[in-house]
């Protein structure tokens, strides 16, 4: 699905990542935990293609292709997802719009028909009703005035509905209570098939409680420098990174 | 290269030849001669058959325009205007009087309003919509009208007003804006053409919305719009006007005046979606878009709200006003300005509270791109009589790109303390964030644009008759693809 060869990327000259690797399968959820600094939402915008991160080294394919050579929009509409760690508002664009119009955007892109409002308004009902979206919420302008907790929430709805071959997920559990972290995770579980895999972002170890990785890697100074099973996290909650990244 | 960058690229790289109306049509026309002077005054009022009152009010109006100055407190640069190199009226050749059916009207007219996607066909007329038909200086076609008689409701071009009614064409042409209000007032009221004229009578809510529809065909032909409309006590009518143009390298000049007349209980909806040719993106051609817009709500209770959508021409001076005469009268501005590439807009309004009670809300959005100016100039005043008056003033501007310029001006007058004055202003750049978050869903660059615009503008384009909201939500974003669609 996707495979990072000795990737180094740089922000105004300063170097960020330093030559790091990672495979991710059909099927897997992978967990890339670290400390503040240490390059992980870095990846997460470089694979999502976002301005003004340069590329010194290194490749990215996504599903067999060279996923640099493709715009933020083609990524997304090829099947990568990034949920933000800080969704944006945008004022006087309903939600439930804001959906069906990414969603077209996709069917676009894949030479589907525009989705038939009924058949929409099923879906965004029966997916904001798993996540226990209010409807209300999907009237008002996009995370505009939203709790820290309803707009993770409507990223995930956002994901489930997109249905991306690779979700990333952004530190999506920073500022979620325990009750919004389990319907969160619960989104998470539901949405994962063999077909789908995921890259989870995180500081802590709480959210893959809920969401059992196969594969934990530790990133520190740019690059990856532990791998292992979840066992690695429970590890990693006991010692902290200063240790573990010496390893 | 950074997101507004890839926007603004675009923007530049997407030329006028965008503009999907700028074709021009082989129509034969009769013109007045080039220029204006008294001559030609009355000729367009013979060509008309128009009454002596008539051609006398526009002499002296005419008079008074070579005595004024142009106004000059916008913040445009206007090219000096060669008044003499301009054909005054232009009328195509078939039409020498106004075609009883749509059999008569020249199968290119037909063509041109085709394309433009306005059906004159009534069997093709858009349902719920009655539309009149000006193009250049004469009405084409009215639809609807006899239905609309049915109800005691005149809807006609003013020429026909003036033939068939011209005692309310005298009682209020010209009552709202006066002849001497500024030179292209006067210059209007001495050489216009044609128009739509509303009468609404006492008790009558008009059941469609009214609409008329005016295209610049002609070379070198100045348009001249005069449009008058009427609500009696307690009726209610919804208008709205829509223009195009075709491409062409000289300036055109078009210079309307509109007056409304709201009576006790009266309220007017007048929304406006105006897409003249801008010019191509080096700032060459376009309409210079002078207009002269004003509701007077001389009746208590009454109401006139005016919505616009401004995203063509190549200079817009425009502010539609409302004179609160009346007690608890309620006057409405909501806009939505677009400048792209050379284009500039100094436009707003004028809320005058005299009555008691009366309230005003204006809400102005203005966005800019390219190297284009975009002005927000509004006055409100309070005068002595208008106890508790109240206003609110929300002006949001929205930049695209480093090089053009958003102005906001109000100006606040109050004679009276127990008014309540509210203004806000915000300016913004178009975030990169926002542009990064939509195209991760999977918007390209100008799809993610137009979404974010439009929910800035939102607040505005509610305001349109539903039937044109959808239209206007396109055309907000085709304006900054790269230019009107």
């Amino acid at each position: 699905m996707l495979e990072i060869k000795d990737l180094k990327v740089s922000v105004d000259q300063k170097k960020i990542l330093k030559g790091l690797s990672l495979k991710i399968n059909k099927g897997e959820v992978h967990a890339l935990m670290g400390p503040n600094g240490s390059g992980k939402s870095t990846l997460s915008y470089v694979l999502s293609g976002k301005d003004n991160y340069n590329i010194d080294e290194g490749s990215i394919s996504f599903k067999n292709e060279n996923l640099l050579n493709m715009d933020v929009d083609e990524r997304a509409n090829k099947g990568l997802f990034l949920a933000f760690q800080y969704p944006m508002e945008i004022p006087g664009v309903q939600t439930s719009f804001f959906l069906r119009t990414a969603i077209n955007a996709k069917r676009k892109f894949l030479n589907l028909p525009e989705l038939d409002a009924l058949e929409f308004a099923k879906s965004l009902k029966t997916i904001s009703e798993d996540l226990s979206i209010d409807p209300e919420i999907l009237k008002r302008d996009l995370n505009l005035n939203y709790s820290g907790g309803e707009k993770k929430k409507q990223e995930i709805l956002q994901l489930s509905m997109l249905n991306p071959d690779l979700a990333i997920l952004d530190e999506t559990d920073s500022g979620l209570d325990i009750d919004a972290l389990r319907v969160v995770a619960d989104g998470v579980n539901k949405f994962r098939s063999s077909d789908n895999a995921f890259l989870i972002i995180t500081h802590y170890q709480r959210l893959l409680d809920y969401v059992k990785p196969d594969f934990v890697h530790i990133i520190a100074d740019g690059n990856i420098v532990n791998s292992g099973d979840y066992s690695l996290a429970i590890e990693l909650e006991e010692k902290g990174y200063e240790k573990m990244a010496n390893v | 290269m950074a997101a507004t960058e890839k926007t603004i690229s675009q923007v530049t790289k997407l030329g006028s030849s965008d503009y999907k109306y700028g074709f021009s049509s082989n129509i034969e026309d009769v013109k007045a001669p080039k220029g204006l002077n008294p001559d030609v005054v009355k000729y367009i009022s013979a060509q008309k058959n128009e009454p002596k009152w008539l051609l006398d009010w526009r002499l002296k109006a005419l008079e008074t325009f070579f005595n004024l100055k142009k106004p000059e407190w916008a913040k445009l640069k206007i090219p000096e205007i060669d008044f003499q190199d301009y054909y005054y009226y232009s009328s195509p050749k078939s039409i020498k009087d106004k075609p009883k059916s749509l059999d008569e009207i020249d199968p290119e007219i037909l063509k041109t309003y085709e394309k433009l996607g306005i059906p004159l066909q009534e069997q093709k007329v858009l349902s719920g919509i009655a539309v009149d038909v000006v193009l250049d200086s004469v009405s084409i076609a009215t639809t609807y009208r006899k239905q609309l008689s049915e109800l005691g409701i005149i809807f006609c071009s003013i020429s026909e007003a003036i033939k068939d009614y011209p005692d309310l064409v005298k009682k209020y042409l010209g009552s709202v804006i006066p002849v001497a209000d500024h030179s292209f007032a006067a210059l209007n009221s001495a050489v216009f053409t044609d128009g739509s004229f509303v009468y609404i009578p006492e008790n009558v809510r008009c059941p469609v919305e009214l609409s008329t529809y005016f295209r610049i065909n002609a070379k070198n032909t100045g348009q001249f719009e005069r449009t008058l409309i009427i609500a009696d006590k307690n009726s209610y009518v919804s208008y709205l006007e829509g223009c195009t143009a075709p491409m062409r390298d000289e300036n055109q000049l078009h210079a309307a005046n509109v007056e409304l007349i709201a009576l006790d209980n009266a309220e007017i909806k007048y929304s406006t979606v105006q897409n003249w040719y801008p010019g191509d993106k080096e700032g060459k051609g376009g309409i210079y878009n002078f207009v002269t817009k004003r509701g007077a709500c001389r009746g208590d209770n009454s109401k006139i709200s005016w919505t616009q959508v401004e995203t063509g021409s190549a200079i817009t001076w425009k502010y539609p006003s409302c004179i609160l005469q009346g007690d608890n009268s309620k006057g409405e501005f909501y806009s939505v300005a677009i400048t792209n590439n050379c284009q500039q807009a100094d436009t707003g309004t004028k809320m005058i509270h005299i009555g008691k009670n009366t309230t005003s809300k204006i809400i102005s959005k203005g966005i800019c791109a390219g190297q284009a100016d975009n002005t927000y100039r509004g006055q409100v005043k309070i005068s002595s009589k208008a106890k508790k008056a109240r206003n609110f003033t929300q002006c949001d501007s929205l930049l695209i790109g480093n090089t053009c310029g958003s102005h906001t001006v109000p100006y606040i007058e109050s004679s009276n303390s127990d008014s309540q004055i509210e203004h806000e202003a915000t300016t913004s750049k178009i975030n990169e964030e926002q542009l990064f978050y939509c195209q991760q869903r999977g918007l390209s660059n100008e799809e993610a644009v137009g979404l974010i615009v439009n929910g800035f503008c939102k607040e505005v384009l509610q305001h349109l008759p539903m039937e044109f909201a959808v239209e206007a939500q396109k055309l907000v974003s085709i304006s900054l693809e790269g230019s009107v669609g």
